[in-house]
């Protein structure tokens, strides 16, 4: 087994402080719509083995604003089908020339076997329910264009904390410069483990006590997928954790409104607080496609 | 069996210290062996007559045959893991001079013709192979195998491991006619209900890295009923298999008070290693029951000392590279551990928390002995089967995976360095393992 290649992006867990400010400072200065093609020539694979609308055309644009070629490789209409293996089709996807591979796999730590075995960057777009470092760098991306600073800020995250990777990347990196972060909902989402997972965490079961002073309103989906078996009685859940209109008010007046999409108006938020004034939800999809410009041009060494 | 080959003449072991704790010897002795049984044991230098071979012992410790409960040598069916040939080479290279091998190959061994075909002298086993019969047909849970034919055959137990039997009326049964037969019957204690989909132990770490956990309910709920029904059925033999709770423990603790006849094995990577050593998703850290928290290593360590473990036991559980090298959850439960089982004994148990070395080597012999009943091993006493064990306790080595007889390499300690190495394996009065 061997070191990830330079440049890959496997979690933001063990991705050093000056690699987080450096990725944000680059993704600043990217434009979609006026970007110098730093990776022409470049072929980047999209391996995606789960659905995706945001990660996926994001990270597309944002390979191509910069003069890449991609290609995207699904599980279905693949040999993945067959029952080829992800190892194999790592060596496949390096063999037709793939300088980098964007993977998104329902499997935690799919990323980081594929990056011991091939030479070649390899960016976690999402692993089960382990990390989504992209997202947790545009969510980052996007509170900083509303915040001075991560430091002392108040963030609630609300919903399925247990299946959720943006989750585990967003606590990682925030709590790194200094947010305190509440997490909060039913014990089966949010376990009382989930507060060891970076210092400056907490879990609170009401939500009045997460929103309370909360500089950043985080909110989840319900993951039917990961649910495995799990029985969750969705009135009760909306009884006790929708985002409504009234709910925002108990956050600070300022505070912003954000979600990883996709979202599920009626469920975790009403379409009030999803179209509302202080929902950045927008906002956070636009800019995914700067901060994987920077992901992708620090990963094929083109970062200046 | 080994030493039904071909007769075995006569080997003089000279200048070992003997460490038999069946026999409660802990001193220099000398060893003579004829014709595949202990003939003396008696004080330095005072055994008369001449022996065909004579081996040095100076410096070495000298100790009955260590037996390994639980491997998995993977025949009938899957010979690309391991065959009997190289898993019993490696446990030769382990200084196990007996292993009891589990029933979940394919087919599973659940017939009286597979146990002998398990033991016939083709699969050229190196040492003696002790086969452990499927519990249930197919080891599907539902309907108890014939006990009675499988013991006749050679089954020193009976388990459906790999799977619990989870259903309280066919436990009960098994440990009805089990008693009848006075045959053991093992348990893999998990509670699957509780570990649907998960693929390491249930807790920070598992919660850091996104993976589903068992938590140690799952194993704790199992040895707790498992003890009651023992404890209700008298002459009945429960034998807990790779047990790494300190809930677990507790359970047992309870049967063996009320002189229920409750015994349990522990594993190397179990008293060795925790959960949080899989750092980043290393699939041969990942094996079932899987490697707990450190409080439940603790208890481990306690009990081991304490008597409450009755044997140490690899779970030597050989897979190909094709089944380690994929995503962790799809990886395959197990690691390989006959060679580096002593090693780790005496490096983490007696080196590092002070247990005595005759314990040990009565968790590799007179502890395993007694659990499946085998007679006239686990001990050097005269008239009992020559298979001996000799060792150096302070010798250190690096355990190099290559280099491994077994024929898999999912090992989580390539490349350790270690204190006490097997020095030579003798199994009916034969050498058959000697360090180069």
């Amino acid at each position: 087994m061997n070191k990830p290649a330079r440049g890959s992006l496997l979690s933001i867990e063990h991705l050093e402080d000056k690699e987080i400010l450096g990725l944000l400072r680059l993704a600043r200065r990217m434009n979609p719509l006026k970007a110098r093609p730093l990776l022409r020539n470049k072929r980047v694979v999209l391996l995606f083995y789960e659905a995706s609308t945001r990660t996926r055309s994001s990270f597309e644009i944002a390979a191509k604003s910069l003069g890449a070629i991609t290609t995207l490789v699904q599980s279905s209409g693949s040999s993945i089908e067959k029952g080829e293996s992800l190892l194999d089709t790592g060596y496949t996807l390096r063999a037709v020339g793939a300088d980098a591979i964007v993977i998104r796999h329902p499997a935690a730590g799919a990323p980081h076997l594929m990056a011991r075995h091939l030479d070649i960057p390899v960016i976690n777009a999402g692993d089960g329910m382990h990390e989504h470092p992209s997202q947790a760098l545009l969510d980052a991306f996007t509170i900083l264009k509303h915040k001075k600073s991560f430091q002392g800020l108040q963030i609630a995250i609300i919903g399925d904390i247990y299946h959720s990777r943006v989750t585990r990347s967003n606590c990682h990196l925030l709590t790194r410069f200094g947010a305190k972060i509440t997490l909060c909902g039913p014990p089966e989402f949010v376990p009382d483990v989930a507060a060891t997972l970076a210092p400056g965490l907490r879990v609170a079961r009401h939500i009045e006590e997460a929103l309370r002073g909360a500089d950043v309103i985080m909110l989840l989906r319900l993951q039917k997928e990961r649910l495995a078996g799990q029985k969750i009685r969705l009135q009760d859940y909306i009884a006790r954790y929708q985002m409504t209109a009234a709910r925002v008010k108990l956050a600070k007046r300022d505070a912003i409104v954000m979600h990883p999409g996709p979202i599920i108006r009626g469920l975790e938020l009403t379409a009030e607080v999803a179209d509302g004034p202080q929902s950045r939800i927008i906002d956070e999809v636009h800019n995914g496609v700067p901060t994987r410009m920077a992901i992708l041009a620090r990963a094929l060494g083109k970062a200046k | 069996m080994a030493n039904d080959k071909s007769k075995a003449g006569s080997l003089l072991i000279k200048g070992g210290h003997l460490i038999d704790p069946a026999a409660k010897i802990n001193t220099p002795m000398d060893i003579l062996l004829r014709d595949g049984r202990v003939a003396e044991v008696a004080l330095p230098n005072k055994i008369r007559g001449g022996a065909d071979e004579k081996f040095e012992a100076r410096g070495l410790v000298v100790a009955p045959g260590f037996i390994d409960l639980h491997v998995h040598l993977r025949e009938p069916g899957q010979g690309y893991k391991e065959t009997i040939a190289t898993g019993t080479a490696a446990a030769a290279a382990g200084g196990f001079t007996s292993v009891c091998t589990m029933p979940n190959t394919a087919p599973v061994v659940d017939t009286d013709e597979w146990v002998a075909w398990l033991k016939h002298p083709e699969r050229g086993a190196v040492v003696n192979v002790f086969p452990i019969a499927a519990a249930t047909v197919n080891s599907r849970g539902s309907a108890l195998t014939d006990f009675a034919a499988l013991q006749r055959a050679g089954a020193v137990a009976v388990t459906d491991d790999g799977k619990p039997i989870l259903d309280d009326e066919i436990m009960r049964a098994a440990l009805r006619l089990g008693a009848e037969l006075n045959l053991p019957v093992v348990q893999h204690a998990e509670d699957t209900r509780l570990t649907e989909n998960a693929s390491m132990n249930e807790g920070l770490t598992s919660f850091r890295l996104g993976l589903r956990g068992m938590p140690a309910a799952a194993e704790a709920n199992i040895v707790d009923r498992d003890v009651t029904l023992a404890q209700e059925i008298r002459e009945s033999r429960l034998h807990v298999a790779h047990l790494s709770t300190s809930d677990a423990l507790k359970a047992v603790r309870r049967g063996k008070r009320a002189r229920a006849r409750v015994t349990c094995e522990v594993t190397p990577h179990h008293f060795t290693l925790l959960d949080e050593d899989i750092g980043e998703y290393n699939t041969n850290f990942k094996m079932n029951p899987p490697l707990r928290a450190k409080a439940d290593r603790e208890a481990v360590l306690v009990a081991l000392a304490d008597g409450t473990v009755d044997a140490i036991a690899t779970d030597h559980a050989p897979h190909a590279t094709h089944e380690k090298q994929v995503e962790f959850e799809r990886a395959a439960f197990g690691i390989t551990g006959l060679e580096t089982a002593l090693a780790l004994a005496i490096t983490k148990l007696h080196r590092e928390h002070k247990i005595p070395l005759t314990r040990i080597v009565e968790l590799f012999t007179a502890g395993p002995a007694r659990v499946f009943d085998l007679r006239g091993r686990g001990s050097l006493v005269r008239g009992n089967f020559a298979d001996v064990t000799i060792f150096d306790p302070k010798k250190r080595w690096t355990f190099e995976a290559a280099k491994s007889r077994s024929l898999s390499l999912n090992t989580p300690f390539d490349c350790w360095q270690f204190t006490g190495k097997v020095v030579a394996t003798i199994v009916g009065g034969r050498v058959v393992y000697r360090a180069g």
